[in-house]
């Protein structure tokens, strides 16, 4: 490992002790916006793993997080509740391969299409198989605290984090990079691009629903309409790309100004939500493309110092 | 056969909004997912036309077409043509317009929630059935039928014989020769775009007469129309229609068999069949 | 002759009804040249493109040391040993050129990761001339170093045969004097090269063997001189009145 690496790892390791530790000091307000932005914070920056370098606009977060809840859901009066994460990061994986095996062979339009209805899909299809046995909705009765909830975020967003950074120094996360910049050059220097992007498209899959089954016990009452809600993945994008997909810490830049605004404008003006959400879209693609890691890239190169 | 004609009619409806769309995607390159809002606010206008001024939709075509016509041309002009030019490949307009038509795509549910409210809106205008092969059916899905099938038939016509017509398919097929033969590319994509966005307020003020729709519910047209043009292949008109004449008697099977609550997994059936056999379109040739 | 390293056997290439290639058949040898040349729009890309693996044959066979490769994904085929160089040169904008080398060389052939990729890309670009450019992004170069590093992406998967398209293409005299002996000396190290050329001083100077081509057939095949004093070929160029 080189110097800057090791200095890395301890800033990180130092932020993260900071974050972990947010239930000692933080208020219970400051809790739950913080257990927002770690479950944004995971969801963005596992987002941007995979959509960053191929530029495949990924709108399935909100089907991934869904089954999750619903992992929860039914399991957790049988099972210990450490499993459930991972069995729902294993379906979320396996459902992440099979949409990832009917799109990515194509370009990119097609994905962005698919992703974009998935979430109203199977909620459409959960709705149905729920009607047909006669469930509605479920409660989600669990011991589990808020704080716990946090924990759980913030450990994950650690192994969000290592496995990105694992990525980014792997063959994998190199292939992904070419890809993105030319996919048929990619094909011809030996790169089966269709499996590298469907075995990257996994790692958001599995991390969503992870996410997911960790929050449920946060909403008690879970139906397909909330648990589905398309909103959640428009937002992970939005957050993703205002940070800045370039580097690993881009996500994070934007998940905390823009939780923070979202909770501003909801308790202020719910109905506007909607309107700052198409804002900033337009915002990203006429004034900050690149996000704030691309500014923050513009800004050093202007005013010396090493890139 | 209830179940045929009553796709039927849908299917119609649904050919022209695709129709919309995929001369803005095909001729224009802009893959425009606030089409779904443009119909929307064509519907939320026959409906105020025909609530508060008492005014025929179909009379009311005649101010909303040209109205949506103008506000796409201005959106393409001032929005969307800085991302045509700044491109560097098709790639990255792509992701561009994407992202830009999203972004007004919640601006546009967020002003009409704003404006309008985010209730449900509809209108009883042509309600009496009709009767066709001894089924009733409502009159107005068969007046809509009828004008989209005319609207459609016109514009077919248009495309296919008129000099204008024949421009925006030179650019539709190569953009980057379309100018040498003496053709605006600009200008030709302003126009199939204000033209495209025309067309489906016109389909969404056809769609109001029968459907209930609020201020939210434009994604879901939008993703039908995007299967609908995967499905028929872009820039194809006759793949157009007899994709949403298929996907209009598919879903009117599902929602009448199986549940109302599953149109949308119906259309995604399709989706699934076309990308996995046909990724090319129904009519497509094979890319070598 | 030595055996074929790269065999095509009646080779056929149809875009709905057109036909691009029509039962082409042609052998290379190892460590041999060979020039695949005919009028514009004769076929001789839709070739390249087959042997790639870019698309596959209607019909008939390319087999590389026996091992078939019409059909096979280019991935595969850049695996089994097949490198090229793109017609419009191909780079990736947002890697550096000593990333773009390795690239080359981390999927391909024979395949190297980390330091051991780094330091055998460093070996090309010295070779191929480009020792100053390795951390530059690849924005900055001129026109034949584009070119330069485009070759020495190719050739970093130790590839068994290199397919070069109009490599020399658009170059001034001087470049095209350093490209030719670039090219010369990739022959002298042993290398198989089959390229798809217009320049007909460098067909000359550089190949073995020349296969060419008009309307998709093959209409010729031997050493540059034989084929370029043939009837058939000069009418293929020339047309009909100068024959």
């Amino acid at each position: 490992m080189t110097t800057r690496e090791i200095r890395n790892f301890i800033i990180a390791a130092a932020l993260l002790a900071l974050c972990a530790l947010l239930p000692v000091y933080g208020s219970p307000y400051w809790l739950t916006m913080g257990t927002t932005m770690a479950m944004f914070a995971v969801l963005a920056t596992s987002w941007a793993l995979f959509s960053g370098p191929t530029h495949y606009i990924s709108l399935a977060t909100a089907a991934f997080f869904g089954v999750g809840t619903f992992v929860t859901g039914l399991g957790f009066q049988s099972l210990p509740f450490w499993a459930l994460p991972l069995i729902a990061a294993g379906i979320g994986a396996v459902l992440a391969a099979l949409v990832g095996l009917v799109t990515l062979r194509l370009s990119g339009v097609y994905f962005v299409i698919f992703t974009l209805g998935l979430a109203e899909m199977v909620r459409q299809v959960v709705t149905w198989v729920q009607n047909q046995t006669g469930h509605r909705g479920m409660y989600v009765l669990t011991s589990i605290t808020e704080r716990e909830i946090y924990w759980m975020l913030v450990g994950l967003g650690a192994l969000v984090y290592l496995l990105g950074w694992l990525i980014g120094r792997s063959r994998l996360g190199f292939a992904l990079r070419i890809i993105g910049n030319d996919e048929t050059v990619a094909k011809h220097l030996g790169i089966d691009t269709a499996l590298a992007k469907v075995a990257l498209f996994m790692v958001p899959g599995a991390v969503a629903a992870a996410v997911g089954a960790m929050l449920a016990p946060r909403y008690i009452y879970i139906e397909p309409a909330t648990a589905f809600a398309p909103l959640l993945s428009f937002q992970v994008v939005i957050m993703a790309l205002l940070g800045g997909t370039g580097r690993l810490w881009g996500p994070i830049a934007g998940v905390i100004p823009f939780t923070l605004l979202w909770e501003v404008i909801t308790r202020q003006a719910p109905n506007q939500t909607l309107l700052l959400l198409g804002i900033a879209f337009l915002l990203i693609v006429y004034v900050l493309p690149g996000g704030f890691v691309g500014l923050w890239d513009r800004l050093r190169r202007r005013y010396g110092g090493q890139p | 056969m209830f179940i045929l004609i009553t796709g039927l009619l849908l299917g119609g409806t649904y050919a022209l909004i695709a129709l919309g769309l995929n001369l803005q995607y095909g001729v224009a390159r802009i893959m425009n997912l606030a089409n779904g809002e443009m119909l929307v606010a064509g519907g939320f206008a026959a409906f105020w036309f025909y609530t508060a001024g008492q005014i025929n939709p179909v009379v009311g075509l005649i101010v909303i077409a040209p109205v949506a016509f103008v506000v796409n041309w201005l959106l393409y002009r001032i929005m969307l043509q800085p991302l045509v030019t700044r491109a560097k490949s098709r790639g990255a307009l792509e992701v561009d317009s994407i992202l830009a038509t999203f972004g007004m795509s919640f601006a546009f549910v967020g002003i009409m929630t704003w404006a309008f409210g985010g209730g449900y809106f509809n209108y009883a205008f042509l309600a009496q059935p009709v009767e066709i092969f001894s089924s009733s059916y409502a009159q107005n899905r068969v007046v809509a039928f009828v004008l989209a099938v005319v609207i459609g038939g016109a514009l077919w016509l248009w495309l296919t014989f008129t000099r204008t017509g024949l421009k925006l398919r030179a650019v539709s097929v190569n953009p980057a020769a379309a100018p040498l033969v003496g053709v605006d590319v600009r200008a030709a994509s302003a126009l199939a775009f204000a033209l495209g966005g025309a067309v489906t307020a016109t389909g969404g003020a056809l769609v109001s007469m029968f459907f209930t729709l609020d201020a939210s519910v434009g994604v879901l047209f939008t993703m039908k129309a995007l299967i609908i043009i995967i499905m028929g292949g872009v820039g194809d008109i006759r793949g157009t229609i007899v994709a949403a004449v298929i996907l209009g008697i598919a879903e009117t099977a599902v929602a009448r068999l199986i549940d109302p609550g599953l149109t949308l997994a119906a259309a995604y059936l399709l989706f699934l069949l076309v990308l996995l056999f046909r990724p090319q379109g129904l009519f497509g040739k094979a890319r070598g | 002759m030595t055996r074929p390293i790269l065999e095509a056997r009646n080779v056929t290439k149809r875009f709905g009804g057109l036909v691009a290639v029509n039962d082409v058949s042609f052998d290379v040898a190892e460590h041999e040249v060979m020039g695949i040349i005919g009028p514009n729009g004769s076929g001789k890309s839709t070739m390249i493109n087959m042997i790639s693996g870019s698309f596959a044959p209607s019909a008939g066979s390319i087999r590389l040391r026996g091992a078939e490769l019409a059909g096979k994904p280019a991935h595969k085929v850049s695996r089994l040993g097949v490198a090229r160089t793109f017609q419009l040169v191909r780079l990736l904008p947002e890697l550096t050129v000593i990333e773009n080398v390795m690239a080359g060389a981390a999927f391909g052939h024979r395949r190297r990761w980390g330091h051991e990729a780094e330091h055998f890309a460093r070996g090309l670009l010295d070779r191929l001339g480009l020792g100053q450019a390795m951390g530059m992004p690849v924005s900055a170069l001129t026109y034949i170093d584009t070119k330069r590093v485009e070759l020495a992406r190719a050739l970093a998967s130790d590839p068994k045969v290199l397919l070069l398209d109009e490599w020399l293409a658009g170059l001034n005299p001087t470049e095209l004097s350093t490209g030719i002996a670039l090219i010369r000396s990739l022959r002298e190290e042993g290398r198989t090269i089959i390229l798809v050329e217009h320049v007909m001083d460098a067909i000359r100077s550089l190949c073995d063997r020349c296969v060419v081509m008009s309307s998709g057939a093959k209409i010729a095949e031997g050493t540059p001189a034989e084929v370029l004093s043939d009837r058939e070929v000069i009418r293929a160029y020339l047309g009909d009145d100068d024959a």
